[in-house]
């Protein structure tokens, strides 16, 4: 019944769930007392169920089963929202999270927590819920009780036989959107069915009420079919209306009866409730009662959701391609004019320039398309924190800001690793224990705070602790214990942060849970300048620390210098640059045989010539070129030095890997105004060239041992 | 003619596979994302059978019956309650309510198409 486009929507659907649960579940430790909450986190537990049920995902199903039950007994207030539960409610959901992706990946995942879960969930049960069973194997249509011992038997004889029916509907049963006639049809798909009316009820004609129910049946059917098949086709309007029921096993042609409405007595509407099974409606009346009212007046409006498309993503990536095409179009279009040297011609620059408008505005509207919030990114974090501060002992809480900060998706999607990395360390490492931030006079519940803000093009995420802040003491004593630093170097507060994105660099002590996993602040780093981004520590002693993440909006398009190397034009990323120099020729210094180091305000710091780094034609030392001065991490700053820089503009991105193949150096190429190629260089990787040609040792000493020349 | 069924309910999930399975089966498909719209669509929609589930935002199943069966546009139209839960009191409570049958979720095709055409009398 379910292509696999069901199923997606179905995972799609889920991930929204799973949302509206975190954002639930925060709520409700905001404000317990508020039911619309309540109600919400409770139909997304029951919504993943009933989805999960149609894909027969059964430990799902069983799972959110038992976390619905609970919550379905907070809803109806005959259990009471403790810190406690909502650890264990957030525990659950983490759970449901992990099954969903399980589910979706077809991975098979440890049942250890589940199972402890499922029993700490049914601890709140009382003994009557437990006793109610759940079960999803059973389809559709079942009947009620009574009747099952009878079929089995009846089911045994694959005879013939003749069922007589006495069937009497109530006035409910056509209030409640019943036929008789559609019922007759349904038995005379069984079998041979013949059906008489009793009119006898039927009153005067000025006391006649069309609502009321007067007429009854009487109806003889011969089939195969089980009684059993027989009251399905009954099980609806069981309740609703008096049924008798009778088998003769060994029916002959003989065996007609004499009218039956003879023996049914003409009932008056009668209010004694008829026998068997169908006794319930009356006994269930007032328990139906109380359990409408409560549901029907929670209809107050919970959040409308804005009207979406859903679109396949490689459609919008062709569709970016083709702006891509034609955002560099028109650069080609816009140099060709300007090579004419036409006169004065007004009219065609000015529609040239309401055509790059135009281009630029749907360039940014396709890339719109692909922005989504960072809030799902940011909500998944507040689980990093629980089970962070789960496994250290620290109490800590997360505070999310500007998660409505739109992002490129493929930045965020990259972006999940290195903020869960940074998460878990500014608990683990940024975070005091309880009782020293008791003793600083904190809060003993620490806070981090995961802001996210768009600032000129760029977006701009922040990760702080109020925690103790860097122990700069101990950075420096471990960067020279791992001899990154010279012994005797004297480095400035920010240096010394910026040792921790070291490869390799780790301040833990010891080796909590946490750490110790081989995962450093260098992978964080690599991770966003793989992006483009660039990555920053700010720290204040006893007050906390914050990292900073500058990414660019959208991978399809980078703001670049272009520039020349030796004389191939080139891209280079403006994100990477921090400043750009003329140097002054006496501020080049020789150092050894080969090695050459600027002077920038007081520092030495190492340059690389580029268009050696890639095996073009070596640049004229002293004097000519431009530097651009980078921050690595194999060397901290460095200087890059190119022949000229020529013009700053967004060009848009085409992978080598997938058209050509991967070049050392170059990150991607770019298709220029004038229709050429050009090379997007990859400061990193020059500089890791370069330093290959360059004497060993230098690259990570010299900077710190030349203060001291 | 076609059989017009109106189905409310707020997962996109389930919504898709009775559009399916209804569609597959020549059935007129309407759907409505919460009770609300339910109600509010269905005069527009005027179908033969609404199938609607309990739990739903702004309004819940309880209240599209009540509203169906007793509000401004009151109908007899077959209302079908698509739950997860089988229990006999559900049933009942469902019944009480002024609904017609009920589907238990995880549906199969075959019994759902069984029980439309046992309410509307549809053979297409």
């Amino acid at each position: 019944m379910s292509g696999n486009s069901i199923r997606d929507t179905f995972f799609e659907e889920c991930e929204e769930l799973l949302e509206a649960l975190v954002e639930g579940l925060s709520q409700m430790e905001e404000a317990p007392e508020d039911m619309e909450v309540v109600n919400a986190v409770f139909r997304a537990v029951h919504s993943i169920k009933g989805g999960a049920g149609a894909f027969a995902l059964d430990r799902l199903v069983a799972f959110a089963h038992s976390f619905e039950t609970v919550m379905d007994m907070v809803r109806d207030r005959t259990l009471t929202v403790d810190e406690k539960l909502m650890a264990l409610f957030h525990r659950a959901g983490d759970q449901l999270s992990d099954l969903v992706t399980s589910a979706r990946d077809e991975t098979e995942l440890a049942p250890g927590a589940e199972a402890c879960l499922i029993k700490e969930l049914e601890s709140y049960l009382g003994e009557s819920d437990r006793e109610e069973d759940f079960s999803f194997d059973a389809l559709t249509l079942d009947f009620d009780g009574p009747t099952i011992d009878i079929a089995v038997e009846a089911d045994a004889i694959p005879s013939t036989r003749l069922f007589t029916i006495r069937f009497k509907p109530g006035r409910a049963l056509y209030e409640n959107g019943h036929e008789p006639l559609l019922i007759f049809d349904a038995l005379a798909e069984l079998g041979d069915l013949k059906v008489e009316a009793d009119l006898s009820a039927i009153p005067d004609f000025d006391s006649f009420d069309p609502s009321d129910s007067v007429l009854s049946w009487s109806l003889r059917l011969h089939t195969t079919e089980s009684e059993t098949t027989l009251h399905e086709v009954f099980e609806f309007v069981e309740g609703l209306c008096e049924l008798e029921v009778s088998v003769s096993a060994a029916p002959s042609p003989a065996d007609i009866a004499p009218p039956i409405a003879e023996s049914a007595p003409a009932l008056a509407p009668d209010p004694t409730p008829p026998p068997g099974p169908d006794s319930e409606a009356t006994d269930v009346k007032p328990a139906a009662q109380g359990a409408t009212a409560a549901p029907a007046a929670s209809a107050r409006e919970a959040r409308g959701p804005k009207p979406t498309l859903r679109v396949d993503l490689d459609r919008v990536d062709r569709l970016i391609n083709t702006v891509g095409e034609l955002i560099i179009n028109q650069a080609m279009i816009s140099q060709r004019i300007e090579e004419l040297d036409l006169p004065t011609v007004a009219h065609l620059t000015n529609e040239l320039e309401a055509y790059k408008l135009l281009a630029r505005d749907i360039q940014e509207g396709v890339m719109a398309i692909r922005a989504q919030p960072v809030k799902p990114l940011f909500q998944r974090m507040s689980r990093i924190v629980r089970e962070a501060s789960d496994a250290t002992g620290k109490k800590a809480k997360l505070v999310t800001v500007g998660d409505s900060t739109e992002v490129d998706k493929t930045v965020i999607e990259r972006l999940a690793d290195p903020l869960t990395h940074m998460i878990r360390n500014a608990v683990d490492h940024g975070l005091e224990r309880p009782e020293a931030r008791e003793a600083a006079g904190k809060d003993v519940v620490g806070t981090i705070r995961l802001s996210a803000a768009h600032r000129s093009g760029s977006v701009f995420i922040e990760i702080s602790d109020d925690g103790a802040g860097l122990n700069r003491e101990r950075i420096l004593a471990k960067a020279i214990e791992k001899n990154l630093v010279a012994p005797e170097a004297e480095l400035s507060d920010p240096e010394i942060d910026n040792l921790l994105f070291l490869p390799g660099f780790s301040t833990a002590g010891q080796v909590s849970n946490l750490s110790g996993r081989g995962v450093g602040m260098d992978v964080v780093k690599n991770a966003v300048q793989a992006l483009g981004g660039r990555v920053s520590i700010n720290s204040t002693p006893g007050k906390g620390t914050t990292f900073s993440i500058i990414l660019p909006l959208t991978l399809a398009v980078m703001d670049g210098f272009v520039i020349s190397v030796a004389k191939e034009t080139m891209v280079i990323p403006i994100a990477s640059i921090l400043e750009t120099i003329r140097p002054n020729p006496r501020d080049i210094h020789i150092v050894g045989t080969d090695s050459e180091v600027v002077s920038v305000r007081g520092s030495y710091v190492p340059i690389v010539d580029v268009a050696d780094s890639l095996g073009l034609e070596r640049t004229d030392r002293k004097g000519t070129g431009i530097l651009l001065l980078v921050s690595t991490e194999i060397q901290g700053l460095t200087a890059l030095r190119v022949t000229a820089i020529h013009d700053q503009r967004q060009v848009v991105i085409k992978s080598l890997e997938s058209n050509y193949a991967a070049i050392p150096g170059v990150s991607a190429a770019t298709i220029l105004g004038d229709g050429k190629i050009a090379l997007i260089l990859d400061p990193e990787e020059i500089i890791k060239l370069g330093h290959n040609a360059a004497p060993d040792l230098f690259a990570q000493h010299t900077r710190m041992e030349l203060r001291h020349a | 003619m076609t059989t017009k069924v109106l189905a409310i309910d707020d997962s996109r999930t389930i919504r898709n596979l009775l559009r399916v399975s209804l569609e597959g089966a020549g059935f007129e498909f309407h759907s409505a994302c919460d009770g609300v719209e339910g109600v509010d669509i269905f005069p527009d929609v005027d179908p033969d059978v609404v199938i609607t589930d309990i739990n739903m935002p702004k309004m819940d199943g309880f209240g599209v019956i009540d509203s169906l069966r007793s509000g401004p546009n009151r109908t007899n139209v077959p209302i079908l309650v698509l739950t997860t839960e089988s229990s006999n009191d559900l049933k009942a409570r469902a019944r009480q309510a002024g609904a017609t049958g009920w589907i238990v979720k995880p549906f199969d095709d075959a019994s759902l198409v069984s029980v439309l055409r046992r309410l509307t009398g549809h053979v297409g």
